[in-house]
């Protein structure tokens, strides 16, 4: 064999491979997406929206007080998380830019980004379940909160970080003092960016589970006291495919499939949204 | 600048607002570390540093506990996954960067953040449900058969396949990890510039040959840094291994029984523990996890950061 047949095969190898391990990639999505999805279909029924869950072992019940924990977790934890994430990436693209303050923040929140969300759980359980002796919604707002605040904070730092600076100084031309400038002209220069990185760190923490284990817990009963245990569909979800029932599987599979749809529907809304803004 | 602004009171007010914000992120990891040290003081002053992580015995019974147990669990779910997922996340970085024809890149590329997005407590149901009896039926014997017949292997996957393993786990985390790695490389090499590798065609490279020695060597940074990042979620991942893991606090040589991660015993454990020994030592779990955790992503931080300081010159 020649030489140069050789570099030939072996190029063709290698992509050739390559090429295997994309469609891999794509084969594990689809598969995953079509097992939610068989399973999902096959059990969502409008009990599993209208009913509370039925005792073990009794069919029919539903997760109605997990969808509606969930959405109030996931609503307080953004309450919470946003503002705080907003004004924060704020100070590191504004009043601290290109200071060494901001650097070590954004390093920092880049890496509280990826730090295991199950640890953010312990440290709300020593601080807001501990001490008052029972599980409660708030802790897992404020647990899921803490997750969302370095989300926000650096996509707004790096969306800020975008807008022109010639547009905040014919701001300041006109005589507006800065926080005006970053109200009126930044933010809405901004706009777009900073919607998505809200929109992504929703979908980020619509699926956590981790967190809400020993915080908010979990309650079989339906509830609006954010002050006691509070169910959601990830810890449902985990308790009913660990639990050995049929009828829980088919419920867990059912609630896997709407988070899933939620959550992928955010996450494409998001990217579009980003395309459509910064294509020019 | 911010100086020359005319500073009123409001200006003021929102400025002190904003850094205030900021400042949560010092708070939260300093917050953290503190509390967590505060709450497992108990468990270090009774069983050391040393010994609380060679100690392989977790005993809420007895009150003896050590991390030794899932600290293995956790390196070697996190080692094997690894060693599935970095060959398949470079090549589908290479075939989306220098392969794939135009209408393919868009689909792969958002397959890919897909992926990424799904929660991993439905990376962790399918695991249970559909992977792992797929692995008890068919993968696990076949690599007995085949793999397990060689001195070293037979080692590593004796034992009846039930599923609920190290491997599965393994696996699961590794289709979750690609991603990661996947597009941060992907990254790394758009980053090469157009004209080097021209040069290296024009001088009668292959393709390959072009991706291995000059796009691999330039972006080689960038790529090292989204490895050791998936590293870091690797070790903190709960909900997915959760399901397939068992919980089982052992240092077992195959592959093929049930363990334990530090997050696995966190997950499972945590609103249990019924002493404060036990909850102590818990928590020293979730502080061993939280720095080993921080120092990972602090290396992959590093990297990364060099990286684009060396690209963006």
């Amino acid at each position: 064999m020649t030489h140069e047949t050789k570099r030939k095969i072996e190029g063709t190898a290698a992509l050739l491979l390559s090429t295997l391990a994309a469609f891999s990639g794509l084969f594990w999505l689809i598969f995953i997406l079509a097992d939610v999805l068989i399973h999902g279909i096959g059990a969502l029924h409008p009990s599993l929206f209208l009913n509370d869950p039925a005792p073990a072992g009794v069919s029919g019940g539903g997760l109605k007080n997990a969808f509606v924990g969930h959405l109030m977790i996931t609503a307080f934890a953004t309450l919470v998380g946003v503002p705080i994430g907003l004004l924060g990436g704020t100070f590191l693209a504004e009043y601290a830019r290109g200071k060494n303050i901001s650097k070590v923040i954004s390093i920092l929140a880049d890496i509280m980004v990826s730090v295991p969300s199950i640890i953010v759980g312990t440290f709300i359980y020593a601080l807001m379940v501990r001490p008052v002796g029972h599980f409660s919604g708030w802790a897992g707002a404020i647990a899921l909160a803490i997750i969302m605040i370095p989300v926000v904070l650096r996509t707004t730092e790096d969306m800020l970080s975008l807008v022109p600076w010639t547009l905040r100084e014919a701001a300041f031309a006109l005589g507006a003092p800065y926080y005006k400038v970053i109200v009126q002209v930044v933010y809405r220069g901004a706009a777009t960016g900073i919607f998505t990185g809200i929109l992504l760190s929703i979908a980020r923490v619509a699926g956590e589970t981790a967190p809400l284990l020993f915080t908010a817990f979990n309650n079989s009963f339906f509830s609006y006291n954010m002050n006691g245990p509070m169910p959601s569909l990830t810890v449902s979800v985990f308790q009913y495919a660990m639990g050995p029932y049929d009828d829980w599987h088919a419920q867990a599979w059912a609630a896997s499939l709407i988070i899933t749809i939620f959550i992928l529907f955010i996450t494409v809304a998001g990217r579009l949204l980003l395309k459509w803004r910064y294509k020019h | 600048m911010a100086q020359s602004a005319k500073r009123d009171v409001a200006d003021i007010v929102f400025a002190a607002l904003t850094a205030i914000s900021s400042m949560t992120i010092i708070f939260l990891v300093t917050g953290i570390l503190v509390v967590l040290v505060s709450e497992s003081s108990l468990s270090i002053q009774k069983f050391g540093i040393l010994k609380f992580l060679t100690t392989t015995d977790w005993d809420p019974v007895r009150e003896n506990f050590g991390a030794a147990s899932t600290l293995y669990g956790t390196a070697v779910t996190t080692v094997l996954s690894m060693l599935f997922a970095i060959p398949i996340a470079i090549g589908i970085a290479v075939f989306v960067t220098e392969i794939a024809p135009n209408f393919l890149k868009g689909p792969i590329g958002v397959a890919i953040e897909l992926l990424a997005a799904i929660p991993s407590i439905i990376y962790g149901m399918w695991g249970l449900f559909t992977l792992a009896p797929i692995m008890t039926k068919y993968i696990e014997p076949a690599l007995q058969q085949t793999l397990g017949q060689l001195p070293f292997f037979s080692v590593l996957l004796e034992g009846t396949p039930m599923g609920i393993d190290l491997l599965t786990a393994s696996v699961i985390l590794s289709i979750m990890i690609v991603p990661f790695t996947a597009s941060i490389s992907r990254d790394a090499f758009n980053l090469t510039p157009a004209v080097v590798k021209e040069s290296a065609y024009a001088i009668g490279a292959t393709k390959w040959e072009v991706v291995k020695n000059v796009v691999i060597p330039y972006s080689k940074l960038g790529v090292f840094g989204g490895v050791v990042l998936s590293m870091g979620r690797a070790i903190g991942e709960t909900m997915a291994v959760a399901f397939v893991l068992g919980n089982n606090h052992q240092i077992t040589s195959s592959l093929l029984d049930a363990a334990a991660t530090i997050t696995v015993s966190l997950a499972n454990e945590f609103s249990e523990a019924d002493t404060d020994i036990y909850l102590s030592s818990l928590f020293y779990l979730a502080l061993v996890l939280f720095v080993l955790s921080f120092v990972t992503l602090f290396i992959a931080k590093v990297f990364l950061l060099r990286a684009e300081r060396k690209y963006s010159r």
